[in-house]
């Protein structure tokens, strides 16, 4: 059973009882026990905030959030990380946002295009060799079908006029051409990243096909955003709406394209799966052409029947009668799934300290295996994420934002859980702690977990990594109690 | 090896920094001293009078044409002129581009690292851009460099705001180094009792007024010869002057951190030398079209 709102309350305080009081008072404010009933989080949690000095955050930089997740992803647009070699080099390909065609030829998403800056860039500026960069780009991979400037850090210092160089070379290939000023020391973690890419897609891509109509729309095309195809997610996603009858045009920006990009304005209806990410562009399409965006969620069947009801009922009958039948047909998959993995799941207890959507979307596939969440945090969620969490969450689980790793470690010290889901620089601490662990930044290696299709992988990935047999093997034999030896020997 | 003596000149762009450093490097160059004059400016302009040429090749450009600062020799960039006098540019970007802070701590750097500083120097002088507009700027008051700072002003009200803006500057790696303020070398541009302000202003900075520098036209004469006036006319009346600067700074010994006036402080000075007008606080705001209103009612 998880706590309840009073014993939440008293573990927090004993947690904080170690910070300066400054650290302290301000850290207070970004840990909460849920209250199920709230609407708005703005009066009971302190959201998107520097991290502070000397404690260690998790989160990551603006050139993470627009060059990483963002604008990554796009396929068929080769994204120049514009500065040393370093920041390009370090994000290349590492988040599995799988994608179809042929590296190098009319794919780039794992390649490192870099401006490689030196001593004498950052002195003598780096236009003319992003000029010539682009137009190198140009000449070797012709399939491209557009080119990102990506600021790192020193762009901004220095001050190239990167939007005077993407529109001289946007002339000169022929090509969508975008700068994007995402230098890292801007904002407070890589969330400003994502709004930056955001605008970039909407000021320099977005319309740039807006007197084009060659494009045939149907009434049943929508697109899917905020879906960076981890794993191949936004695959096992796309295929059901597709079962239920409904045209994707446009995927952003898992396998997605420049062109899909620049025909999204004939989708009917956005589909918003990370909100966080891209509820800027999906407000901008909103209100400059009308379409409008439904958030849904396609982590485990439960979450996925709801959405594929609420999507199906933005559409006429046959829709929602198909989206019926595609439930239905899957009901018995997942009953299988489920009846498997129950048993040696139920009751389990789980931490997540994700991004800025995951630790709200996931509930429901725990829930569905019978699991228990006790414990949720952001890395760099807003506001408005913890208005959309409290009612995902039982009463009295603990809610931490921008946890630091001294508040992650001792909340998982006194809570015991049978499970944490996190990223790559939790991971091995907790291991040590001989506590069960799944990276839910790339789904350790694994997925996808959308959809249907994803649900079977996410239970057995929960299975085989809570019920492993190495979590008995922690303590070395000659330390265990005398007698234990020989009796495992024998079992 | 007897201590290298670092010095830096500062002060307001246009106030003849270089061409008072070339002079007076020369001066002591003539009395057999060995000096590295090192220009941080990106318009490398501090050692024309000592070479003889336009503008000598930079090591930031340099280094642009070579690749990289490391595919850099010392003797590609260091050059040798009038006395013996060794000449580097830190050079830099146009305005507008690129960072010229950032050249300047780059050709520092690579000077140390390629053992510029390592050989029988008497003195370095360094002749940096303007005002501090950035940590770039402050890069030879850094980290050990120079540790003697002179700051070139004259009479004129915006020099002596930015001598004592200079001084702030100053004070800031004084307290955390060893950097010490040197003495103003006043460079006269003739205003009304000219050598008694400096060295008022210089009093009140807890420095002094290291030599009061007479306006000469044989400057201009040398400078469009490329050459400073202690090789183009040894004998002028002007070379005597900056023999005696030279002089002066091997014989100082007042290093001060220095006690920048606040605005108040400054003011009143000017006022006490009629160069600013008592505050009128009625008039602050007001449009001529609202003054000529006022006027006439």
């Amino acid at each position: 059973m998880s706590m309840n709102r009073q014993e939440t309350e008293q573990l927090i305080q004993e947690v904080l009882e170690v910070y300066p009081e400054a650290t302290g008072k301000q850290r207070a404010k970004h840990l909460m026990a849920n209250d199920p009933t709230l609407e708005k989080s703005n009066k009971c949690i302190v959201a998107n905030k520097k991290a502070l000095p000397g404690v260690m955050t998790a989160r990551g930089c603006a050139y993470a959030g627009a060059k990483g997740v963002v604008w990554g992803p796009v396929k068929d647009v080769a994204n120049i990380s514009h500065g040393p070699v370093g920041c390009g080099q370090f994000s290349r390909a590492g988040r599995r946002n799988y994608v179809t065609g042929h590296s190098g030829v009319n794919v780039f998403a794992d390649l490192n295009f870099t401006s490689d800056f030196q001593e004498k860039d950052v002195v003598f500026g780096g236009d003319k060799k992003l000029a010539k960069l682009i137009s190198e780009i140009d000449t070797l991979f012709p399939l491209a079908k557009g080119i990102t400037i990506q600021s790192e850090c020193p762009i901004g210092l220095i001050g190239d006029d990167i939007e005077a160089v993407a529109k001289k070379s946007a002339k000169d290939i022929g090509k969508t051409v975008v700068p994007v000023r995402c230098e890292g020391f801007r904002g407070v973690s890589q969330s400003l990243g994502h709004h930056v890419a955001n605008d970039s897609l909407r000021d320099w891509v977005l319309h740039n096909r807006d007197d084009d109509d060659s494009f045939k729309s149907t009434p049943y095309d929508v697109a899917i955003t905020g879906d960076y195809n981890i794993g191949g997610d936004a695959w096992s996603s796309r295929v059901l709406m597709e079962e239920i009858g409904l045209r994707v045009i446009a995927q952003w920006s898992g396998d997605g394209s420049m062109p899909e990009m620049e025909t999204t304005r004939h989708a009917k209806l956005n589909l918003l799966h990370c909100y966080r990410s891209m509820n800027y562009i999906s407000r901008h399409l909103e209100e400059k052409y009308g379409i409008p965006y439904l958030e849904y969620n396609f982590f485990g069947p439960t979450q996925i029947a709801a959405s594929l009801r609420k999507i199906a009922a933005f559409f006429d009958e046959t829709i929602q009668e198909n989206a019926e039948r595609v439930i239905a047909k899957y009901q018995p998959t997942m009953d299988a799934i489920i009846a498997k993995y129950r048993p040696r799941l139920e009751g389990k207890r789980v931490m997540l300290f994700v991004g800025g959507l995951r630790p709200r979307h996931v509930i429901g596939a725990y829930e569905d295996l019978g699991m228990e969440i006790i414990g949720a945090g952001y890395e760099f969620a807003h506001n408005d994420d913890y208005d959309r969490t409290f009612k995902e969450l039982q009463d009295g689980a603990l809610i931490y934002d921008d946890a630091t790793s001294f508040e992650l470690e001792s909340f998982v010290e006194r809570l015991k859980p049978d499970l944490i889901g996190s990223g790559i620089k939790e991971k091995y601490v907790f291991h040590k702690m001989g506590i069960p662990f799944r990276q839910m930044h790339s789904w350790d290696y694994s997925g996808p977990y959308h959809g249907y299709d994803g649900f079977a992988i996410f239970a057995r990935d929960m299975d085989m990594t809570i019920n492993n047999p190495c979590w008995k093997k922690l303590q070395a034999p000659w330390k265990q109690p005398v007698g234990a030896e020989a009796l495992q020997s024998v079992a | 090896m007897a201590m290298i003596r670092q010095c830096a000149i500062y002060g307001k762009g246009g106030i003849g920094k270089s061409t008072t450093t070339q002079n007076l490097v020369a001066g002591l160059a003539a009395e057999g001293k060995k000096i590295m004059i090192v220009g941080c400016d990106p318009k490398a302009d501090s050692t024309r009078l000592i070479l003889h040429a336009k503008a000598q090749n930079t090591i930031m450009q340099m280094a642009a044409d070579a690749g990289t600062v490391e595919d850099l020799e010392l003797d590609e960039v260091l050059k040798v002129g009038y006395g013996g006098i060794r000449c580097v540019e830190s050079g830099g970007p146009e305005p507008g581009v690129g960072c010229a802070g950032r050249g300047v701590i780059t050709a520092i750097n690579f000077l140390e690292e390629e053992g510029a500083y390592e050989e029988d120097l008497d003195f370095v002088f360094y002749d940096v851009l303007g005002d501090v507009v950035c940590g770039g700027f402050a890069m030879p008051i850094r980290e050990n460099k120079a540790q003697e700072i002179y700051i070139v002003v004259s009479g004129e009200m915006m020099a002596m705001y930015a001598a004592n803006n200079i001084a702030k500057g100053i004070c800031k790696y004084a307290t955390s180094g060893k950097v010490r303020l040197a003495g103003l070398i006043c460079n006269s541009r003739k205003t009304d009792r000219e050598a008694e302000l400096i060295e008022a202003l210089a009093a009140k900075m807890g420095t002094q007024m290291i030599h009061f520098v007479p306006r000469d036209n044989v400057v201009q004469r040398a400078e469009i010869r490329r050459m400073t006036v202690i090789e183009y006319d040894p004998t002028a009346k002007q070379a005597d002057e900056y023999r005696e600067l030279a002089r002066k700074i091997v014989d100082n010994k007042k290093f001060v951190i220095p006690k920048p006036l606040t605005m108040d402080e400054l003011e009143e000075l000017l006022m006490e030398f009629g160069i600013l007008d008592e505050e009128d606080e009625s008039i602050v705001g007001k449009t001529a079209a609202a003054e000529a209103t006022l006027c006439a009612a």
